[in-house]
């Protein structure tokens, strides 16, 4: 729901409160008012009655309402002095509508000639149900005459008033760190979107900084730490061409190298995580992940022959990406190199591609792996010390990089399905 | 032959230059901006191996001023920035090579005599060893003039066993220069025996004047018998 109807739904709410309220308010208004006027109308028909009752003696013999709208009838004079002005409403068969109509009834006394007579005098009312009935149409029309003006207003007028704000949303949506350098402001003369630009922007603009350095950093951390290994790697490499060095020896500066070695990958393997969940890698291009399926199978055939493992792919359907092209490679590297490392002899890796996913299925442990933890950084399974811990780490964030999902199970083999 | 290395790191140049000098080049060092200016200016060299960041200015500045000269083909940059920007710049400076931080001191020979080798030879890309004719372009091997053939991996090991003759070659190395980066954490590469013992028989059966020896927990050296 957007903003523009959001506030159209409680307006709504607020106004049926508001016309439901007034529209009672209005009804009783209204009717006391037509009560006023027809008591007051009332009261000077008596009054012209009693004067016309003076003048003309045969008005004292109407005794039944009939075609008038008055009677007279003689009274007592204790009864004629107990009777005071009275108006109330009461029922009358009506020809014409063939019912019984409420009618407003006015009671009252007078004396002529010391005799005392009682004057009934009526007038028609309105109709109670029908007038609520009309009110109650008049005041749907009404509503809904509002709620579509305002419906109508809102899509018109108030989405001009908002085009700032919905253009630096649109900004904000499609800026990407690393590869914006900043947001530019909204032309507006609103306060408040004066005010949003303006914190936006710095808030951009420190963002940026903050990634930039951070950035620098991991540039630094990789210049101060890759190159110190390497050269105790290169220098013990040059202890061991030293022609007295005996084999015990180079066994021993073998070891170190080997240690070393491992030092660079994690660092290497740290380096990467970062700058990946840094989103430092913004180029994308369309990738087919068949070809690079086909190509690390070529690469990896050494390492599964070795291992004894054969490597089979079923393509049901061609498979594309738009990724990183490094990227791509390394999730599908680091995949089968996982499956080939934790294998037996004899295993199998089995590959599917098909149109939104692939599955990489591998022989191996009898027992599942823990699934929550795989994917954990320095998560290890086995102790083999070549092992980073960091392999999977990197593939699930490259894999929430680019909103993809990746689902383990297993059912006797190890399956790893990447859903595009 | 002289080689030039521009590098602020006193220790990785002193590590690139040992390893340079036992290939018997003629090594000279310099380590900020402004020494590399004056000597770029003053003297020629075979190859220049170039730092990106270096004190006092930027790497890229001299590779400009190596154009200038006209100098700049036989520059091969060495970075620590993985960056393909910096990559591109330099390689349209018209540098020879790019080479990421840290980097094999193994790979680094291989790239150096590959310029020289393009240099001498003007541009005419042969490697010849006892009775070996390697031509890394053509991807041809003969012995004693009768052409012998090899897969793409025996082929690449040989090619990279033969430019680091008599050196110690580390088996990460190896594996990284053949198989690729993505070999890393694969079992102490224990793989690359099957490949080098194919190599082995062949040059073996072929007669070949050279021998890859093990070099037991470190890597392989290939020597001229």
């Amino acid at each position: 729901m957007n903003l523009l109807n959001y506030t159209l739904k409680y307006l709504a709410i607020a106004l049926f409160g508001i016309i439901s309220v007034w529209a009672v308010i209005f009804y009783v208004n209204m009717l006391d008012e037509v009560y006023d006027s027809l008591d007051d109308g009332l009261d000077n028909f008596k009054i012209l009655i009693i004067d016309k009752a003076h003048q003309d003696s045969t008005t004292l013999t109407k005794t039944e309402f009939a075609e008038g709208n008055y009677e007279i009838r003689p009274i007592s004079k204790n009864n004629a002095l107990k009777i005071k002005d009275v108006h109330k409403d009461t029922l009358m068969y009506m020809q014409f509508e063939e019912d019984l109509e409420p009618v407003r009834l006015l009671t009252t006394a007078f004396k002529i000639d010391d005799k005392y007579y009682e004057l009934k005098v009526i007038s028609s009312m309105v109709e109670e149900d029908d007038l609520i009935e009309d009110l109650f149409y008049s005041l749907i029309w009404l509503y809904v005459a509002l709620l579509a003006s305002i419906l109508i207003v809102n899509n018109f007028l108030l989405k001009k008033v908002w085009q700032p704000f919905y253009n630096l949303l649109n900004k904000l949506q499609t800026f990407r760190l690393g590869k914006d350098h900043s947001i530019e402001p909204v032309k507006t003369n609103v306060k408040e979107f004066k005010v949003l630009n303006d914190s936006v922007i710095s808030l951009v603009n420190h963002t940026l900084e903050t990634y930039n350095s951070q950035k620098q950093f991991i540039e630094n951390a990789s210049h101060e730490l890759q190159t110190p290994i390497a050269i105790s790697i290169n220098r013990l490499e040059l202890l061991a061409e030293k022609s007295e060095m005996t084999e015990a020896n180079l066994e021993t500066i073998g070891q170190v190298i080997q240690t070393l070695e491992r030092l660079t990958r994690l660092n290497k393997s740290l380096l990467l995580l970062s700058k990946i969940e840094n989103r430092q890698f913004e180029e994308t291009e369309n990738i087919s992940l068949n070809k690079i399926f086909f190509n690390l199978k070529e690469e990896f055939s050494d390492f599964a022959e070795y291992k004894g493992i054969t490597i089979s792919i079923y393509e049901k359907a061609q498979l594309s990406a738009i990724m990183q092209k490094d990227l791509a490679i390394i999730l599908i590297s680091n995949l089968m190199k996982n499956a080939i490392v934790h294998n037996h002899s004899n295993g199998a890796l089995d590959i599917e591609i098909d149109q939104r996913y692939f599955i990489i299925s591998n022989t191996g442990t009898e027992s599942a792996l823990d699934k929550d933890k795989i994917f954990k950084r320095f998560h290890k399974d086995s102790g083999d010390k070549n092992n980073t811990g960091l392999g999977l780490a990197i593939v699930k964030a490259i894999v929430d990089l680019y909103g993809l999902s990746i689902d383990y199970s297993f059912d006797g083999r190890h399956h790893v399905k990447v859903t595009l | 032959m002289k080689i030039l290395i521009i590098e602020d790191e006193a220790d990785l140049s002193d590590v690139i230059q040992q390893s340079l000098e036992i290939e018997n080049f003629l090594v000279e060092t310099a380590s900020d901006y402004n020494t590399a200016l004056d000597k770029i200016i003053s003297f020629s060299y075979d190859c220049i191996l170039l730092d990106i960041m270096l004190p006092g200015g930027n790497g890229l500045d001299l590779l400009e001023e190596l154009k200038n000269l006209d100098k700049s083909d036989n520059v091969i940059i060495i970075s620590a920035k993985d960056s393909l920007d910096d990559k591109l710049k330099g390689l349209n400076l018209g540098a020879d090579d790019y080479l990421t931080k840290p980097f094999h001191i193994a790979e680094l020979t291989a790239r150096v005599k590959s310029v020289l080798r393009r240099k001498s030879f003007q541009g005419k890309n042969l490697i010849e060893i006892g009775n070996l004719k390697l031509d890394p372009d053509e991807r041809s091997l003969l012995i004693n003039d009768q052409a012998l053939l090899l897969n793409r991996k025996e082929f690449d090991i040989l090619t990279y066993m033969i430019v680091n003759k008599n050196r110690l070659v580390n088996k990460t190395s190896l594996a990284e220069h053949v198989w690729g980066d993505h070999m890393d954490q694969a079992d102490d590469y224990e793989f690359i025996y099957s490949q080098i013992k194919n190599l082995r028989k062949k040059l073996k059966d072929n007669h070949a004047d050279v021998e890859i020896q093990a070099v037991y927990g470190i890597g392989y050296k290939l020597v001229q018998a």
